[in-house]
């Protein structure tokens, strides 16, 4: 089949869009699941209170269900601790046949026990796949149970596979930190105080970002979840602000602490200088009755700006009118990458999202220019299709649209799980732009038969 | 010192497993479905299984892997998925046009009792197949077996559904392909064409998981056995089975359905494991071994003989899935190696017999499959009674480091280095790579850790 040549599936058209001059309004469909028999990108509800606790370092994770989810999840991705590493090893109830018959109760239970008697970990995290959602095993109660008998927090994580998309599991795992938070004591927290949200800590980018913030003066209580610990999660709401990176993932728990403690919260990205800078200034902003706060954001910004923006006018230079496709998962993160390359005289011809909502894509069509594809929840066809129409350059994806790229013959860039290097904070900017100059630039592209190599 | 967290202490666990040596059945359909030319792999369940394997295939291969999914919702998990089976294989045919759609079931699909095989005979009866296209299916439930009896339970899926006898045996005789790379693939038919036997080797992952770069995205690469292949296995005059586990049911299905006599052989990894590979093949085909193959195994035992001093007496703990864990085993003890701690997550009698056969020449190993023989269990084994070398997948990696053992990447997944899908593992070639691999890695940790001066040009 040639992928050059097809029409788009039918039943998506609602959910791709081309913006053009005078052209209709925006009407994507979003939260849908995706249609039966389509190639999807999109996983479950499992993989996203997954990859949102997972990075709380000091707890232990266990994954009730066959091997298959614990396995896949095993270190999915770098989320690394300055600590403990119980996050990264994989834990699993590996239920057979009998236990699906009999239910898998005794044996969560049994392996609760015994990995608590063994690593003595400061919480647990249960999370409940598809099969445990049909054989209605009773977590909740096996928690309540394990938690009065070792003194700890056991948490259930209602992520069964089918009950939603991959939103749902970030919702799941949202309730399971609420009910962590609250348990800790407050006392001793600074005024001038916030909680990191939806930073997962890939390649040490929490740290980059809570050193910015502790430099201007602040006191960060927890980052959650990247490079996260239990006990400062327990006593969070102590925080005066929540700054909340992945919208997609942590709104819901910025909600539901504001609701119940009275904590705001604002929506920040870490990607680009310019979303960065702002990252620093409004949460400087916060807090008005303290001006040094601010003047320190702006030292900051001046000093890391002057300190990369040099380098970057190489790759500007190499870079300027190349065209890239951007297909991520959250819709914000897209809206951050649009800028970063605008920053390096890249214009983008392909925007998408797997989780985004109908204001996102509003304001993704408010962003882009003319001719630009927005498309939800894409599939391999589709992507290439655009990226070979739109002569893209560059392809900012995850996984599986890695080697979809370099079949193309373009450039590629990961914005998602498998980040050697971080791309949060100014320095994260200089290594995005270097890392799409290098990919761009390889030499490589001169042998493929697109860009003229032999056929 | 990511596995500082794992005790020496040997502690029996009842339900727990720690750090899987092995993953879920369904990912071995869709690996085994790509083997077949023209064929969309189609995962019944919710979409999170389908996207986790074509991620870690994607990741292994560093290939896009296409696969469909029946994208289950709540109410199909309470009503059944026959609805989403059958708009799914309709959405298939028409967008994504593939000969076959290959379906296995998930633990989802499975528990709520989907009935694949009356699926597709509703979607065939309702003229939702259209001519020449074909719809097969596996039974797959992640909670039995592994992700190699998942591949075997496509494979034999293949031979029951496609195989045709008509009555007339040819000279033709089926290779049924164990889990093995692509170009362990590739090196079996190439060996087959340097005997001039005619033979049909399935599946082929080869051209389908190594494709060249074309700037285009080919759904379906030139690769894979083709529908017709597939029919005209039931005429051959006999099968071989490279792999108890994950090949010989597809071959005693074939023996059953068309009467195809089969012989069940180690996937040929190594000196001996190849030897009786070629012999066997040989046999079949009534052509003699030729110069060619005879000198590359020569070429072998040379390098073996000039290197056994390096071999000798080492220690090695390997970990992985079973037809590649019994032939490398034997090929360790034939270089002089002692085989001391073998861990395999995947259960299976068969396996457990063969594996008796083959220790009984290191009757001192540590040998455990199936339930908590895990990668935990293996590096407890390690802190007790350490060895010289580790053989197995990527997630060796942090036992190695830990331990600082030497390591050798091998078996799946792979998912940090290439190689492994272009370079064979199996036959007298794949023989000599897995003695430079182990060779390599020995002695570079011999330079490494040798003192300023006992460290020497010549070694």
């Amino acid at each position: 089949m040639d992928t050059q040549n097809i029409n788009l599936l039918e039943g998506r058209e609602k959910q791709v869009y081309e913006k053009t001059a005078g052209g209709a309004e925006i009407e994507i469909a979003c939260d849908k699941t995706s249609l039966s028999g389509s190639v999807s990108q999109r996983a479950c509800v499992f993989c996203g209170s997954r990859v949102v606790l997972y990075p709380v370092a000091d707890a232990i994770h266990i994954v009730h269900g066959p091997i298959g989810c614990a396995a896949y999840t095993w270190d999915i991705r770098g989320a690394v601790s300055s600590g403990p590493e119980l996050h990264r090893l994989s834990f699993s109830t590996d239920l057979q046949e009998m236990d699906v018959i009999y239910g898998g109760e005794k044996k969560l239970y049994k392996s609760l026990v015994e990995l608590i008697d063994q690593y003595q970990p400061n919480a647990a995290f249960i999370y409940s796949t598809c099969i445990i959602g049909l054989i209605g095993d009773d977590i909740d109660a096996v928690c309540k149970k394990v938690a009065k008998e070792k003194g700890i927090p056991v948490l259930p994580v209602h992520s069964e596979g089918f009950k939603g998309t991959k939103k749902d599991g970030y919702k799941a795992a949202c309730h399971a930190l609420m009910k962590l938070i609250g348990q800790g004591s407050t006392e001793g927290i600074s005024k001038y105080s916030i909680n990191i949200l939806g930073e997962f800590n890939l390649a040490g980018e929490a740290w980059i970002i809570r050193e910015y913030y502790e430099k201007m003066g602040i006191e960060v209580v927890a980052t959650m979840t990247g490079d996260g610990r239990i006990d400062d999660i327990r006593r969070s709401h102590g925080a005066t602000l929540n700054v909340v990176q992945c919208s997609g993932s942590m709104t819901t728990l910025a909600k539901d602490m504001e609701e119940k403690y009275g904590i705001p919260y604002i929506r920040v990205s870490y990607f680009g200088f310019e979303d960065m800078s702002k990252s620093l200034y409004d949460v400087a902003q916060h807090f008005p009755d303290r001006p040094d706060i601010m003047e320190k954001a702006k030292e900051i910004v001046r000093d890391e700006i002057r300190k990369y923006y040099p380098e970057m006018q190489k790759f500007k230079a190499a870079l300027t009118g190349k065209k890239a496709a951007i297909y991520v998962g959250g819709a914000f993160k897209t809206f951050s990458l649009i800028k970063a390359l605008r920053t390096i005289g890249m214009s983008v011809v392909l925007a998408g999202s797997q989780t985004g909502n109908k204001q996102d894509y509003k304001n993704l069509k408010e962003m882009c220019d003319e001719g630009t594809v927005i498309v939800d929840d894409s599939n391999p066809v589709e992507l290439s299709k655009f990226v070979l129409e739109k002569e893209a350059d560059l392809l900012i994806g995850g996984v599986k649209e890695r080697p979809i790229a370099f079949k193309l013959g373009v450039g590629f860039c990961d914005h998602n799980h498998e980040r050697k290097i971080p791309l949060a904070g100014f320095i994260g900017m200089y290594y995005f732009a270097k890392e799409v100059y290098e990919s761009v630039m390889s030499p490589v592209w001169q042998f493929a038969p697109r860009k003229g190599g032999l056929r | 010192m990511l596995l500082r967290h794992t005790p020496t202490e040997v502690k029996e666990r009842e339900g727990l497993t720690i750090n899987p040596a092995k993953t879920c059945q369904p990912i071995g359909a869709m690996y085994a479905a790509l083997g077949i030319h023209g064929c969309l792999p189609h995962s019944h369940g919710s979409q999170g299984c389908c996207s986790y394997h074509r991620s870690t295939l994607t990741r292994h291969y560093k290939e896009p892997v296409m696969a469909s999914t029946s994208s289950f919702t709540e109410g199909a998990s309470v009503f059944g998925g026959q609805a989403n089976l059958l708009a799914s294989i309709e959405t298939i045919f028409s967008v994504y046009d593939p000969e076959v759609i290959a379906v296995h079931s998930t633990c989802l699909s499975e528990t709520i009792g989907d009935d694949l095989q009356q699926i597709t005979k509703k979607a065939s009866d309702d003229g939702k197949i259209p001519d020449g296209k074909y719809v097969i299916y596996a039974s797959t439930p992640s909670f039995v077996g592994s992700h190699i009896t998942g591949y075997a339970n496509m494979v034999t899926g293949m031979a029951e559904q496609f195989a045709v006898s008509t009555g007339e045996k040819t000279e033709q005789i089926n290779i049924v392909a164990g889990w093995m790379e692509p170009s362990d693939m590739r090196e079996i038919k190439s060996i087959a064409s340097l005997m001039d036997a005619k033979i049909v080797l399935f599946p082929d992952t080869s051209d389908v998981l190594d494709a060249p770069q074309t700037g285009k995205h080919e759904f379906y690469p030139k690769g894979g056995v083709t529908i017709d292949q597939l029919r005209s296995t039931g005429d051959s005059k006999c099968s071989l089975a490279l792999g108890c586990v994950s090949a010989e049911p597809a071959a005693i299905a074939l023996d059953k359905k068309c009467k195809v006599p089969f012989e069940t052989l180690d996937m040929p990894i190594g000196l001996s494991a190849t030897d009786r590979f070629i012999m066997a093949l040989s046999k079949a085909a009534g052509k003699p071994v030729p110069a060619s193959i005879t000198a590359e195994r020569g070429r072998v035992v040379d390098v073996m003989a000039d290197m056994e001093q390096y071999f000798y007496g080492k220690k090695v703990a390997l970990f992985g899935d079973p037809d590649q864990i019994m032939p490398l085993t034997e090929f360790l003890l034939d270089l002089g190696m002692r085989p001391t701690h073998i861990v395999s997550g995947t259960p299976g009698l068969r396996f457990e017999k063969r594996m008796k056969e083959i220790l009984e020449r290191a009757p001192y190993a540590n040998f455990r499959n199936g339930a908590q023989a895990d990668m935990f269990l293996l590096h407890q084994w390690i802190k007790n009674e350490p060895v010289d070398l580790l053989i197995g997948n990527t997630y060796g990696k942090y036992i190695a480091r830990d331990e600082n053992i030497p390591f050798v990447r091998f078996g799946f997944p792979i998912l940090d280095r290439v190689g492994h899908s272009y370079f064979p593992s199996v036959g007298y070639s794949g023989a000599m790579r897995l003695i430079e691999k182990i060779l390599g890695v020995l002695m570079d940790q011999q330079d490494r850790v040798a003192l300023e001066e006992k460290f020497e040009l010549v070694m």
